[in-house]
């Protein structure tokens, strides 16, 4: 009796011994029960974001009509196909607009605004997290109270924090009564750039600095105190030992924020206003073409967009090895180095689930 | 001969030299660090909240105030809030919207998600890598890319004729929504499930469960720290999203609390009614606030599941 029960859980443990994988009787050959499971979820992920893709990749082919149909003299209704002429219009220059970059067409502009509002912003986002992680990892008491305290600018939606900072940044507010300057923030200028930075930064760089402290705190006491040992300074220990093994926590996390602030939508449209070309991005000049039946024009933009997150997001990958999918099952992977915690991975998955949570 | 060097030596510490050294002499730098260390997490708690005490004290001062640059609300007043509610901005309506979107998304979300979940935490299959590479890049692209085909197809337009006029209805929201809400729930909870040890699942199916049973009865009830700490942060990306909610509710009884916001006008029109839009900003805030207070302890937890093992 005692051996019949005792068989079953000693077969799986000396299977496992020597193997890279463990047996797991709960799950080996059930590749079907797999994907009956996985179905629903995959089902809708296809029908509220694949179909919509593809049918925005159509969409961009097609122009709606407008004017007088020659044949019956009626107003055209429907659309007509225009091949990749949504997508040329773009290098023909059809509406120059004037923004910061000089007078363009008013795609380049939006353009050029998502490029640099996102370098800039991520930037000064990445810096001012790790130095926040720094400090935070640094702390014995009272991490709770700073933790709670950089939640508060996540959990408040990106369109409220727009209006609060139109009222800061408004021509009579407070931020030119503390820096004792007439400058017109809101008005569509330089300046609208830069507080539209300040506003995107004040959101999400708490975020970076929670995600860069779940990546400090895998790391092994011992290690510093090697490296004490060792003689080495605090700079030192901070280039050789932290940044290196935060890295795969940090990239992953100025992944997942430059992904999300090339799409930027809410802040320039709640705080300077939509059609205003310093700070237009893509997202915003879109939807402008969208919300006016341009859903061709606006289609090709929205298709230019996701074509340049996706490189951005392989450059990532490839370049500075951003690990986003971070399955330790996963049998292609390529095993991390030995001297890298095990309990890293773990750490990671989480980072990258609060990852996907401030992107909105 | 070295032991017994060593042994002398401690004969000859008098009791205040033992105890000046039991009790390690922190270094005139590392004190300096610590101090520095508290004021540093000053200057962040201040960074972060400084701009949200702009918005609450805006919120509470006369309505004809909306821009004063005092940094105390004087006089104090809560006319503000009363405004938010008047039949006019129909603020209420609003918030009703958006707990509705809010809340069937995040279920719907969860219901999916859990299953998904699970799957990819504890099975092992073919194509694994590539259905994570799916989800992750569905959590990844521009929701822009949804709004031109969806708004020509939800307003019936040509050639969509076919298809429900659906402006203005909570399903325009909602389905959307979820492009974002469920790659996001299946990640964080496929993080949770792995914490948990498989062996817990083993023992129970030793004792004679299903493997149904042994995730419903076992698996789950550990999990709910992490479905819970999903459901909110599922909840807030939903409650928060605005572009969706924008192109496709314009109907005023229709609209989520964040579209009603960014449309509040003044009674004279032209200027800009600050003390009523930071008043609703406080509303819609506060229980998010409360609610990450309560996620933050829920996240603690999650990242230090591990020690079940």
């Amino acid at each position: 009796m005692a051996t019949a029960t005792a068989e079953p859980r000693s077969v799986p443990a000396t299977e496992g011994d020597g193997h890279k994988h463990k047996k797991n009787a709960l799950s080996d050959g059930q590749g079907r029960l797999a994907w009956i499971l996985l179905a629903p979820t995959l089902i809708v992920i296809l029908v509220v974001a694949g179909i919509p893709v593809i049918m925005s990749l159509r969409e961009s082919l097609f122009q709606t009509n407008t004017g007088v149909d020659p044949n019956t003299g009626l107003i055209a209704g429907g659309e007509k196909f225009v091949g990749l002429g949504n997508y040329t219009n773009i290098f023909k220059g059809g509406d120059i607009v004037q923004g910061s970059y000089g007078s363009m067409d008013r795609f380049w502009n939006a353009f050029l605004n998502t490029t640099f509002i996102t370098i800039v912003c991520v930037i000064l986002e990445t810096v001012i997290g790790v130095a926040m992680a720094l400090i935070m990892a640094k702390a014995f008491r009272g991490r709770a109270l700073v933790r709670a305290g950089i939640l508060v600018p996540w959990a408040i939606p990106t369109i409220v924090s727009a209006l609060m900072w139109k009222l800061i940044f408004d021509a009579n507010g407070v931020m030119n009564k503390i820096i004792g300057k007439q400058i017109l923030w809101l008005a569509d200028t330089g300046a609208s750039f830069w507080a539209i930075v300040v506003a995107d930064t004040w959101k999400t760089a708490a975020f970076i600095g929670l995600l860069t402290l779940a990546g400090l705190q895998t790391i092994p006491a011992e290690v510093y105190e090697a490296a004490k040992v060792d003689g080495a300074t605090t700079w030192q220990q901070f280039v050789r030992i932290t940044l290196p093994m935060v890295k795969p926590t940090l990239v992953v996390a100025v992944l997942f924020r430059t992904l999300d602030t090339l799409r930027m939508f809410d802040l320039p449209y709640g705080m300077i206003g939509p059609g205003k070309y310093r700070v237009e991005t893509l997202s915003i000049f879109s939807y402008q073409e969208a919300a006016q039946t341009r859903y061709g024009p606006a289609a090709a933009y929205a298709v230019v967009l996701f074509i340049y997150v996706l490189l951005v997001a392989f450059l990532f990958v490839r370049v500075l090895g951003a690990d986003v999918i971070g399955d330790a099952d996963a049998p292609k992977k390529k095993r991390r180095k030995k001297t890298e915690p095990p309990s890293e991975e773990a750490a990671i998955e989480t980072a990258i689930g609060e990852g996907i949570g401030g992107a909105h | 001969m070295s032991t017994t060097a060593a042994d002398v030596r401690e004969e000859h510490l008098s009791k205040e030299e033992v105890e000046k050294l039991a009790h390690p002499k922190r270094p005139a730098r590392q004190r300096l660090g610590v101090v520095a260390s508290y004021v540093g997490m000053g200057f962040i708690v201040l960074y972060c909240i400084i701009p949200f005490y702009w918005m609450v004290v805006s919120s509470l001062r006369l309505p004809s105030e909306g821009l004063s640059t005092e940094f105390i609300p004087n006089p104090a007043s809560v006319e503000n809030f009363k405004a938010v509610f008047s039949p006019v901005n129909n603020f209420g309506r609003s918030l009703i919207n958006s707990v509705i979107v809010a809340g069937t998304a995040t279920i719907l979300t969860l219901i999916f998600g859990i299953i998904a979940a699970y799957a990819l935490a504890r099975l092992r299959f073919r194509g694994k890598v590539l259905v994570l590479w799916l989800i992750m890049a569905c959590s990844m692209f521009p929701i822009i890319i949804l709004i031109p085909p969806l708004l020509k197809l939800f307003s019936s337009t040509e050639p969509f004729t076919w298809f429900p006029y659906w402006v203005n209805t909570y399903q325009a929201v909602i389905l959307p929504s979820l492009s974002f809400a469920l790659p996001l729930a299946v990640w964080n909870l496929t993080a949770f499930f792995k914490q948990l040890p498989v062996e817990l699942e083993q023992a129970a199916m030793v004792d004679g469960c299903t493997p149904g049973v042994a995730f419903r009865k076992v698996i789950l009830p550990l999990a709910a720290p992490g479905v819970f700490t999903t459901a909110i942060i599922v909840f807030i990306g939903a409650w928060n999203e605005f572009l969706v909610a924008l192109t496709f509710l314009q109907d005023k009884n229709m609209q989520t609390a964040t579209v009603a916001i960014s449309k509040f006008t003044g009674t004279t029109g032209f200027d800009t009614p600050y003390g009523t839009i930071m008043a609703a900003g406080v509303v819609v805030t506060v229980p998010l606030i409360l609610a990450v207070l309560v996620f933050q302890r829920r996240i603690v937890a999650g990242l230090t599941a591990g020690g079940v093992k």
